[in-house]
């Protein structure tokens, strides 16, 4: 059998065989274990997870850490629960991701199909800043936040994601269109399309994929974003990891943990909608991004 | 389209020729301000004795100096270390033997693949919640293996200053090895298939085949991991935050959470500035020669 | 002056200069072949002529227009690419009438005239479909629709051809050619296939090294090379090339060269021009195609000076219409190209029959022609 592989040119003996599942199956467990047991548990009543064990499916099921999670539960010092955290991410995240996908793919195609004297220096500028610790630019942001007077706000918020996204959407477009045809471009321009006309009717409808790929990456990582939330916004303009983290560390009163889980599961459940819907662009992308740099 | 010396050029082409750089501008401008003014605003701050507030002061090294005589610091870098490395170490051990399973041919790779990616997908304050409470002795694992009779069990590095900064490399490792994985199986799909049947009929065993032959071709995807989680490790911030909150004490402090605490916390802005000069400066020692050599290469 | 003049043009990009004062003059309804290995270059000198490269000095000249800096799309000309260039999100109609709406033309002029195209390039059928769904064949009739459709004052092929499998490629070249007989458009074409630049030109320009190292009509260039490059690039298999000595014997100047037994080979030189007295005595490099060295009975009739040459046979190579001969002459291998059923034998001897008439004498130092 081993001519007629297309993968690898390799073949295991029956023993191998048995080991490599078991090892890929022990692996699957430990992957899904945290996160399936934290939705068992986001199901039980308290006194069932202070208890019992945190394998054992539950005896009474509720929805009621659900239902206290999304709209009772004490945030910070205010019983609104998650809903309005979780609607102030999606204020920030839509906007931010637009923005910084329109900005990356017009810088894209720009360094790639306008190529002139300094553009790989601006390309290495823009890459480096992809990965800056933030902690970095910290003070300052905050200063220039208050100065514009949009400090602790939602809007805020939108221009630091969209600022420091746009260094990855460019790296995404840059590659995608490195390998798009510049015959294409050129036959455009004789056939005397102008600059904005060959993004718009020849790049763009050719661009779904990579489109794709910087819409789920932005979302992930704006959606994801605890350090930028946690120093720029503040009470009920916090986003919702920022929320989570306040109701799930917050000191006062009993530790609700079937609350905390359904809180987190809530958080969680956007980009994971995202992943299981779009993943293998995620993927490609990642590598498009990453390994090819 | 390459810049040269060109006479007599008409309204239309000189308008095609700015444009670009037009669009350009305003992404320059941006990155300009927001990112390079930025970093060398905080590095000038690390020179001043600012307090809660920026002051212009100029004091030297000052704050470089306490920075390293502050105990916490200290704590911070060794933790830094270890994770660091282990977190390196083990991710791309995973990652690596989790990819050359994979890529023997097994059957539900499509179910397995996004099992052992979705973690990444997360938020680091989702996956601390989680595993903050895997870890607790009181109601995780400890807890379940005493009632299901192992009645010596016992798991609370989360509680114990000792080895409380491994119970962070265990759940960054849980969220990132798949990514790793990821990366590896990408780098083995793309082996020529040719070479690897050439060096059958050499002769070569399974063995061999990875060691001499697949392994060394797989230099690239390597490198990418190391920089990918270097990097990552080094701005590690949410996952502390979420799984310990630095503690016990401070025996879980990184870095990041010490430039955010000595900055915002405890009004020592001229420090925090310091140690985010620190971290920067560790991160392009690591990224400026990869991507220096990346754009050299696609030349 | 002609319809795209091509005036002391050069290039460089930095202080690197590609391309040296070329000077092309082009008449209306010619076909100009640009000919020559990759990097020597041909396409920069085209894409020069679209626009798509600006002019470091010189000037290009379209019906006495001076284009110098005129954007690609206001040169009426229309390029089709080596990649065909097809926008692969819109149908082949759209793709051949882009060029027309983006100059404003209205909409039923741009129907009349794709579908007038459409007719001649037998592509109607096809015109619903996006170019993903074409083969390769219909990716080029394509291209030249959209190239047609805009009437253009010069067409220009950038190596239209060389995606295409051996035997489209020849049907293209021929359906190129009848297109090109049948509209008297003026055509430059880049290729670096010397086939496709005999069969389809009315004109050549072989170009190396940023230099145009002659320009004439494919029989010139074929029969009578310039220099060393442009007779060893022309010709498939290429000129045999030895170097010989040019001597006195019997009065009439002869070529010296050896066999594969080491002995003397001498082939007489007959109405030798005047430039050969300055290299008697001396060594020169003679040039000599494969199809003038054949079998006796296979020699051309109308030759005025056949050559007997005894050597030894390397080895034969039936190739279907002819028959590759090698044997070694003053130590290298020298192809001879005869009818397929001459009777020769690997390792034996056999009488070549050399026509000099076609033989052409190059400097050793210059690499030029000595004429």
């Amino acid at each position: 059998m081993a001519a007629a592989s297309t993968e690898n040119a390799m073949r295991s003996s029956g023993f191998a065989r048995v080991l490599i599942y078991l090892i890929l199956i022990l692996f699957a467990l430990f992957y899904l274990l945290p996160f399936g047991i934290m939705l068992i548990n986001s199901l039980k009543p308290l006194s069932e997870i202070t208890g019992g064990n945190m394998i054992a499916l539950p005896r009474d099921w509720t929805i009621a850490p659900w239902l206290s999670a999304w709209s009772t539960a004490q945030i910070g010092v205010e019983p609104t629960g998650l809903r309005p955290y979780f609607i102030n991410s999606i204020v920030m995240a839509v906007p931010a991701v637009l923005l910084s996908t329109i900005v990356g793919a017009l810088n894209g195609y720009v360094l790639t199909k306008w190529h002139f004297r300094g553009a790989t220096i601006i390309f290495g500028l823009l890459l480096f800043s992809c990965f800056i610790p933030f902690q970095i630019v910290l003070i300052p942001m905050a200063r220039i936040l208050g100065i514009l007077d949009i400090a602790g706000t939602t809007p805020g918020l939108i221009l630091v994601h969209f600022v420091y996204g746009i260094g990855f959407t460019t790296l995404y477009f840059r590659n995608y269109y490195a390998a798009f045809p510049t015959e294409l471009v050129r036959a455009a321009q004789i056939d005397g399309a102008g600059f904005f006309q060959i993004f718009w009717r020849i790049m763009l409808p050719s661009s779904g994929p990579i489109i794709a790929v910087s819409f789920i990456w932005q979302f992930t990582n704006i959606w994801n974003d605890f350090l930028f939330g946690a120093s720029f916004a503040s009470g009920g303009g916090a986003p919702m990891t920022v929320a989570l983290n306040n109701l799930v560390n917050s000191s006062t009163g009993v530790r609700e943990y079937n609350v905390h889980f359904a809180g987190a599961i809530m958080a969680a459940a956007p980009t994971l909608l995202v992943y299981i819907v779009a993943g293998r662009y995620f993927v490609r992308g990642l590598m498009a991004g990453s390994v090819k740099g | 389209m390459a810049a040269t010396t060109d006479t007599g050029v008409d309204f239309r082409t000189r308008l095609q020729t700015w444009l670009p750089k037009l669009v350009l501008s305003p992404s320059l401008a941006v990155m300009l301000i927001f990112v390079y003014g930025f970093i060398a605003f905080t590095i000038y701050l690390s020179f001043t004795d600012s307090r809660m507030l920026p002051s212009y002061n100029w004091v030297g090294w000052d704050n470089y100096e306490r920075l390293f005589r502050v105990r916490e610091w200290n704590i911070a870098l060794t933790n830094l270390a270890i994770f660091a490395s282990l977190y390196i170490i083990i991710c791309t051990l995973i990652g690596l033997t989790l990819a050359i399973l994979l890529d023997q041919k097994i059957r539900g790779e499509g179910v397995l693949r996004p099992i052992f990616l979705y973690p990444m997908a997360l938020s680091f304050i989702v996956t601390g919640t989680a595993w903050k409470w895997m870890l607790d002795p009181a109601i995780g694992l400890e807890n379940t293996m005493n009632l299901w009779g192992w009645e010596s069990f016992t798991f609370n590095w989360i509680k114990d200053r000792e080895m409380a900064i491994y119970t962070i490399v265990i759940a960054a490792v849980w969220q990132s090895s798949g990514f790793v994985m990821a990366m590896f199986l990408a780098g083995l799909r793309g082996i020529d298939n040719e070479i690897l049947k050439a060096a059958q009929m050499d002769g070569a065993s399974n063995f061999q085949m990875y060691r001499r032959i697949i392994l060394p071709q797989l230099r690239p995807a390597f490198l990418s991991a190391f920089v990918i989680l270097s990097h990552l490790a080094i701005k590690s911030y949410d996952l502390v935050i979420a799984l310990t909150g630095g503690g016990p004490g401070n025996a879980t402090a990184l870095p990041a959470t010490f430039m955010y605490s000595y900055t915002f916390t405890r009004n020592q802005m001229g420090i925090g500035a310091a140690s985010a000069v620190i971290m920067l400066m560790t991160i392009a020692a690591i990224m400026v020669p990869y991507l220096y050599a990346e754009l050299r290469e696609k030349k | 002056m002609g319809f795209l003049d091509i005036n002391n043009v050069t290039k460089s990009y930095g202080a690197v200069e590609v391309l040296h004062k070329v000077d092309i003059s082009v008449e209306e309804g010619e076909f100009l072949v640009l000919v020559g290995p990759s990097g020597c270059g041909k396409s920069t000198l085209l894409n020069m002529i679209a626009g798509l490269e600006g002019i470091s000095s010189g000037e290009i000249k379209i019906k006495d227009r001076v284009m110098n800096g005129v954007h690609p799309s206001r040169r009426n000309i229309a390029m089709v690419f080596q990649s065909y260039a097809l926008y692969p999100n819109m149908t082949v109609g759209q793709n051949i009438t882009f060029g027309l709406e983006m100059h404003g033309t209205p909409k039923p002029e741009r129907d009349k005239a794709m579908a007038d195209v459409a007719k001649l390039l037998q592509i109607e059928n096809l015109l619903t479909r996006k170019p993903g769904q074409l083969s390769g064949g219909q990716r080029q009739r394509v291209a030249m629709g959209r190239a047609l459709v805009r009437n253009p004052d010069v067409f220009l092929f950038d190596e239209p051809l060389s995606n295409l499998d051996a035997k489209l490629r020849v049907d293209m070249r021929t359906e190129i050619k009848k297109l090109h007989q049948k509209l008297g458009t003026t055509i430059v074409y880049v290729t670096h296939d010397q086939i496709e630049a005999m069969t389809l030109s009315t004109r050549i320009a072989v170009m190396y090294n940023g230099y145009v190292q002659q320009l004439g009509t494919p029989k010139e260039i074929y029969d009578n090379p310039a220099n060393l490059f442009v007779a060893t690039f022309m010709g498939s298999p290429a000129m045999n090339v030895l170097t010989v000595r040019l001597e006195d014997r019997n009065g009439a100047l002869h070529a010296l060269t050896t066999g594969a037994d080491g002995q003397e080979r001498a082939l007489r030189i007959d109405n030798a021009s005047a430039a050969y007295a300055a290299y008697k005595g001396r060594e020169v490099i003679l040039g000599i195609r494969p199809e003038a060295i054949t079998d006796p009975e296979g020699a051309d009739r109308n030759a005025r000076n056949i050559q007997a040459l005894t050597n030894t046979v390397g080895v034969t190579e039936p190739a279907g219409a002819d028959t590759f001969v090698t044997m070694t002459l003053a130590g290298k291998d020298c192809i001879a190209r005869m009818r397929a059923d001459a009777d020769v034998r690997s390792g034996q001897p056999f009488d070549f029959a050399v026509n000099m008439d076609k033989a052409v004498l190059f400097d050793p130092k210059t690499e030029d022609r000595i004429a």
